[in-house]
């Protein structure tokens, strides 16, 4: 069985580690940034769009001013823009927030199309710039086990992993996290109490902006250095499949994205793993195999989670 | 002594004053030059019927809607009230028809929500939530657990936290929107009890509701609104329910049905040990039994949400049977579609109407089609047959008197009373042998009941067996042939109308059995 | 024509006003020079447009080409959205369609053309239909919400079409492409210009369009769809099966789709090509939407999708980069699900009473 063996192999690889928390990364930024705003009831499908312009910006702000922190806070603010059109649409306008997310999706993928040739020169990708540093733990002993699974990892992971801890508090411990689930749950009720539905809602389809781009801008000024065409390639999608696996909860979330990482991480040991000599005209079949495997998560957990009972419902203000 | 109406240095004495109040809805004039005088320290109903403008009046004192003209004075004094916020800074409080809850959070939680306490850095503070629910939970009576969660306690607890929301937030004023919909006469009683030792604190209570011997048993005056206007202010000492009835209609109306001596045929449904989950799955009816004969009406009596609804869509096939058998007219139906069930001669009202009963988007004439739409002679060999579907609609319109009568208006264009006489037209159309009526006139006015009362003992006469679900307990009494009380997925007892009081009946829908409810009621 | 209805025709067309509007921004600024040095490269970009679109009989054909998948996706998505189910995935019906319809094709020799063309396009439909039937499945058996499934089964239908042409069914050439499908099995052209053809795949689609109309105004299978599309719970308690709707209209609407990827591998590559769908399928979406769900409207929306995608072309040859035309129209889909946006640009929304 070398195809068993290939994957004990990977198990015993620290690399298969250290592959699993950066393919997650990304996905735990738009996964906790699709929390926030579906719990408050406002669905966002758009995170795939906002994660495309996020990946773009962070090299545009990178090509422009000659440091990649600067194209993070680039990628952030078109984030938080693109958010802000639909939160704009969705939330004051009730818009079907489905439809208006896909339209978010395709200006996305338009407006980075567009701009590619004009700004970078050429179509399809672009030049490779500085990326962020990783954060190289030494002291680990540079070859070690333990040093190849954690001891050189993009500043990203650690971020990412901080703000699960920081997402579960602001939801769970604070006023405005219980503002939140009240909002998401019976926006009437938190109506007739003073508290602002729109208000909470712009807050959390804001923050699925700034957390959605910042998981683009780890793909494209944290790992390649470079953007290219359509780069995020449905990781917004899976991100959501796992906000619903994660049960709507940071924790939950964190989990279904090691989980998906461990997927992808899996998948590209199994592709290199020389034993196995997998053609590269075999290599789509493996590719589809996240996605296959998101489907089937979707379809057997969603009746067993519970989303936030306003999700995706708009709110119109009486009188 | 008449009601009086106050001067204008008298308004300090009111805790409430509204003048000359009109609110502008796209279709109706909700509020129309409306005046209102409520006196500190007492207990002011509100009655009308459905849409008389009770609770737009309300919800601009709430600061829900902005009035188009008029002005509001809160202990004399004029202010602008634009939203909640201000309503809570000037001591109003509102209990909701439809209780404003957020059921995954806890009773505490829902309580200080919007006025939460805090720790340093705008950390939410649960103990101190905890710890000042508790302390006016109290100071008040009203006891509640604290850390449970909304969904998991009865419907008469989270009233209770309601009240409670509006306390805390130091309310002096309190409306209550129809408290008492959802509440058996037991704990209607309770919270009159609760009401008055309100009273006795100094509090000022506006109740809303349509049942008028309610408001003899528990105010001090009483406003009347018929169609957005003010028909009447007086001291409920000096009225009579008959009296506020003619106030609210306009006219003399029926207070008692007649119902003509009927014998009861031969078995058409039999449900035997029927059990049904709910939503979450969780059982909610737990092993009935009972039959319903031809040209009979069976009542079903029960608080909502005790396992009525699920009955309901279980008959009509909407919902899964988990065990048990129902037998309709000889053949087994404990597994039909819904298409099934009314291919075999059942028609179902539902208590939804929104929900399950029309496509609000569809015109009247589709509408008078769902069910039918696939067979002669609404349709041909797979196609609509709109000449015929056209005709009949008119015709049902014109004999069942909905208004406008016109077919190809969308349903949703409809008044309420209208809707449910359209659907009433569709469900007759049937010649069931069998039909299933849930909560009738839920939310229609006085002339559309009665029409809807005759129409079901029109039913009775037609031999046709009725299974009568409803929360309204006069309804029951006034239609039923017999009467069956439904706690918690049981029935408590079969009684008759003539043989039972008030009392048992609330007795049961409180969990007693009859010979309970008998003893208890004798003491 | 009453108010609601002229608002379905008015809000589209005012949506793609604004679009053009801000495009037209967008252009001017990208332009170099004076103002009016942008203004005229403004007017020359859209005179490229029209002139590439609409220019000359080859433009013409062009347009035409471009326009029949797109009528269908546009149905695809339209009758989804009629009964309720948003199928985001017609890119990949398209595409597993296509490869259904071109292996199918390419062993038809043996077959004379007119049991070969139909038996074809009844391969690709019922591939199309699978497909999206099991994103239709998962949603009436598990709930399971159809836009997340039918976007992973886009990207499985992307993957496993991507490997077959590059491959086990590659034509070799190192281009991801299938071998020619067999002659009997090409649709017969409508019209020729110089080197270009355009087969009657156009009429096709034209007869689905009024097929779906038929379906939905005027049988008791279109009464059905509407019910559960506007309300399920009444559509039960009207003894409709919705599982069961969900699940036809799904299949319906992926044999639309998979009819779109058959008519271009049938009637314009001959073969299959790794990029066939290459978002067609996501231009249902804008498309539906434009043509309100309307059989009629989407052909007049497909007309406007497929006169800017080919027109588009020749606009970059004067500058501007093609997707601007994604750009428009994600504006347009984004107004028109705001509708009330629109309405308040265009001062029509009355909203209850003064505030």
């Amino acid at each position: 069985m070398n195809i068993l063996k290939a994957i004990l192999d990977a198990f015993a690889n620290p690399i298969f580690y250290s592959l699993t928390l950066s393919a997650a990364t990304p996905l735990l930024f738009a996964s906790l940034g699709g929390l926030f705003s579906e719990k408050t009831g406002v669905t966002n499908i758009a995170l795939e769009g906002i994660m495309l312009l996020g990946a773009f910006s962070g090299i545009l702000g990178t090509a422009l001013f000659g440091s990649p922190w600067i194209g993070i806070i680039l990628a952030m603010i078109s984030g938080a823009a693109a958010a802000a059109l639909h939160a704009w649409a969705s939330i004051n306008f009730q818009a079907n927030q489905i439809v208006s997310a896909t339209a978010i999706i395709l200006l996305a993928q338009g407006l980075t199309g567009f701009l590619l040739e004009p700004v970078f020169g050429k179509p399809g990708s672009t030049e490779i710039y500085d990326k962020i540093p990783k954060i190289e733990l030494k002291f680990l002993g540079k070859g070690s086990f333990l040093y190849n699974m954690i001891g050189s990892l993009s500043p990203f992971v650690y971020l990412a992993l901080i703000l699960v801890v920081v997402s579960w508090f602001i939801i769970y411990k604070t006023k405005l996290g219980l503002r939140i689930i009240a909002v998401g749950e019976n926006p009437e009720a938190a109506d007739t109490l003073g508290v602002s539905v729109y208000g909470i809602r712009w807050f959390g389809v804001l923050m699925s902006g700034l957390l959605a781009s910042l998981g683009g801008a780890y793909l494209s000024v944290g790992e390649l250095g470079q953007f290219t065409e359509n780069m995020t390639n449905g990781k917004g999608f899976i991100a959501l499949a796992a906000m619903i696996l994660g049960n709507w909860t940071p924790k939950g979330a964190l989990f279904a994205c090691l989980l998906f990482g461990a997927a992808d991480a899996m998948n590209e040991q199994l592709q290199s793993n020389p034993s196995l000599a997998i053609p590269s005209s075999a290599k789509p079949l493996f590719n589809l195999i996240p996605f296959v495997i998101t489907l089937i998560v979707v379809a057997g957990f969603v009746g067993k989670t519970r989303s936030p009972a306003a999700d995706g419902v708009p709110y119109e203000k009486k009188g | 002594m008449p009601f009086h109406i106050p001067q204008e240095e008298e308004y300090k004495d009111y805790a409430v004053v509204m003048k000359g109040i009109v609110k502008q809805f796209p279709k109706v004039l909700a509020n129309d030059n409306v005046d209102l005088y409520i006196k500190r320290g007492e207990i002011h109903a509100i009655v009308g019927e459905n849409g008389a403008g009770k609770s737009t009046l309300m919800n601009q004192l709430y600061g829900l809607y902005n009035a188009d003209a008029g002005k509001i004075l809160i202990n004399g004094k004029e202010i602008a009230i634009d939203n909640p916020k201000d309503a809570i800074a000037v001591g109003i409080g509102m209990v909701h028809q439809h209780f404003m809850l957020v059921g995954p959070l806890s009773v505490a939680e829902n309580i200080v929500l919007g006025d939460e306490p805090t720790k340093k850095f705008n950390l939410f503070d649960l103990k101190r939530a905890r710890r000042e629910v508790k302390k006016i939970s109290e100071e008040y009576g009203l006891k509640v657990d604290v850390d449970a969660k909304i969904e998991d306690i009865s419907v008469g607890t989270q009233q209770r936290v309601e009240i409670l929301k509006t306390l805390f937030r130091g309310a002096d004023i309190l409306i209550l929107d129809e408290p008492t919909a959802v509440l058996t006469p037991q704990e209607t009683e309770e919270l009159f009890v609760v009401l008055r030792n309100l009273q006795n604190d100094g509090k000022t209570i506006i109740f809303i509701t349509h049942k008028l011997n309610e408001v003899i048993a528990v105010s001090n005056n009483v406003t009347v609104m018929r169609g957005g206007k003010v028909t009447g202010q007086i001291p409920t000492k000096e009225t009579s329910t008959r009296e506020l009835a003619n106030m609210m209609v306009g006219r003399e109306v029926l207070l008692r049905v007649e119902k003509e001596k009927k014998e009861a045929g031969e078995k058409v449904l039999e449900v035997q040990d029927l059990k049904v989950n709910d939503n979450r799955d969780l059982p909610a009816v737990k092993g009935v039994s009972f039959d319903i004969r031809k040209g009979e009406i069976l009542g079903i009596a029960g608080v909502a949400g005790n396992g009525q609804s699920e009955l309901e869509d279980a008959l009509t096939g909407l919902r899964k049977k988990i065990a048990g058998t129902v037998t309709f007219n000889g053949v087994d139906i404990s597994t039909a579609t819904p298409r099934d069930i009314r291919e075999a001669g059942m028609s179902h009202i539902a208590a939804d109407r929104y929900k399950y009963a029309m496509v609000k988007e569809f015109t009247v004439a589709y509408n008078i089609a769902l069910g039918r739409h696939y067979k002669q002679p609404f349709a041909d060999g797979g196609f609509l047959n709109h000449r015929k579907i056209n005709a009949i609609s008119k015709e049902l319109v014109k004999k069942f008197d909905v208004r406008p009568p016109e077919i190809q208006l969308s349903a949703e264009n409809l008044s309420g009373g209208n809707q449910q006489k359209m659907v009433v037209a569709r469900e007759f159309d049937y010649n069931p042998l069998c039909m299933v009526v849930s909560q009738p006139t839920r939310g229609l006015d006085i002339g559309a009941i009665e029409f809807i009362h005759s129409t079901i003992l029109d039913l009775r006469q037609e031999d046709v067996a009725i299974l009568l679900i409803s929360m309204e307990l006069e309804e029951i009494l006034s239609l039923s042939d017999r009467i069956l009380v439904m706690y918690e997925g049981q029935i408590m007892g079969e009684v008759t109308p003539d043989e039972v009081t008030m009392e048992e009946l609330g007795l049961m829908m409180a969990g007693s059995t009859l010979e309970e409810a008998r003893s208890e009621a004798d003491e | 024509m009453n108010k609601k209805q002229w608002m379905r025709v008015a809000i589209p067309i005012i949506s793609i006003i604004i679009s053009l509007l801000i495009a037209s921004i967008i252009i001017i600024w990208i332009g170099e020079g004076s103002f009016t040095d942008r203004i005229d490269f403004l007017v020359e970009a859209y005179t490229q447009l029209i002139k590439g679109a609409f220019g000359n009989k080859t433009a013409v054909m062009n347009t035409i080409i471009k326009m029949t998948p797109l009528i269908l996706t546009g149905l695809a998505v339209g009758f989804g959205f009629r009964a309720g189910v948003f199928n985001i995935g017609a890119e990949g019906q398209m595409a597993m369609g296509a490869l259904t319809a071109t292996i199918f094709a390419v062993n038809a020799a043996s077959l004379p053309s007119f049991i070969a063309i139909p038996l074809t396009m009844i391969v690709g439909m019922l591939a199309g239909a699978v497909w999206a039937g099991i994103a239709g499945f998962l949603k009436a058996t598990t709930g399971a919400h159809e836009v997340i499934s039918t976007i992973m089964l886009n990207w499985i239908a992307y993957n496993i079409t991507n490997w077959a042409v590059t491959g086990p069914f590659n034509a070799g050439g190192g281009i991801p492409k299938s071998p020619e499908i067999a002659s009997s099995a090409k649709l017969p052209n409508l019209l020729t210009s110089q080197a270009s053809f355009m087969s009657f795949g156009i009429l096709i689609a034209i007869t689905a369009a009024v097929v779906m109309y038929i379906i939905l105004y005027k049988t008791s299978m279109g009464y059905e769809v509407k019910a559960v599309g506007f309300n399920p719970f009444a559509a039960e308690y009207g003894g409709i099966n919705v599982s069961k709707n969900i699940i036809v209209t799904m299949a319906i609407s992926g044999a639309l789709a998979g009819l779109a990827g058959t008519l271009e591998a049938t009637g314009l590559y001959y073969r299959f090509y790794g990029t066939l769908s290459s978002g067609k399928g996501f231009d249902g979406i804008s498309i539906a939407l434009i043509g309100q769900n309307n059989p009629f409207g989407i052909l007049a929306a497909s007309l406007l999708i497929g006169a800017l995608r080919t027109g588009s072309n020749q606009m970059q040859f004067a500058g501007v980069p093609k997707h601007i035309v994604m750009i428009i129209q994600s504006i347009i889909i984004f107004l028109v699900a705001a509708e009330r946006m629109v309405m308040t640009i265009m001062g029509w929304n009355k909203k209850k009473g003064a505030k």
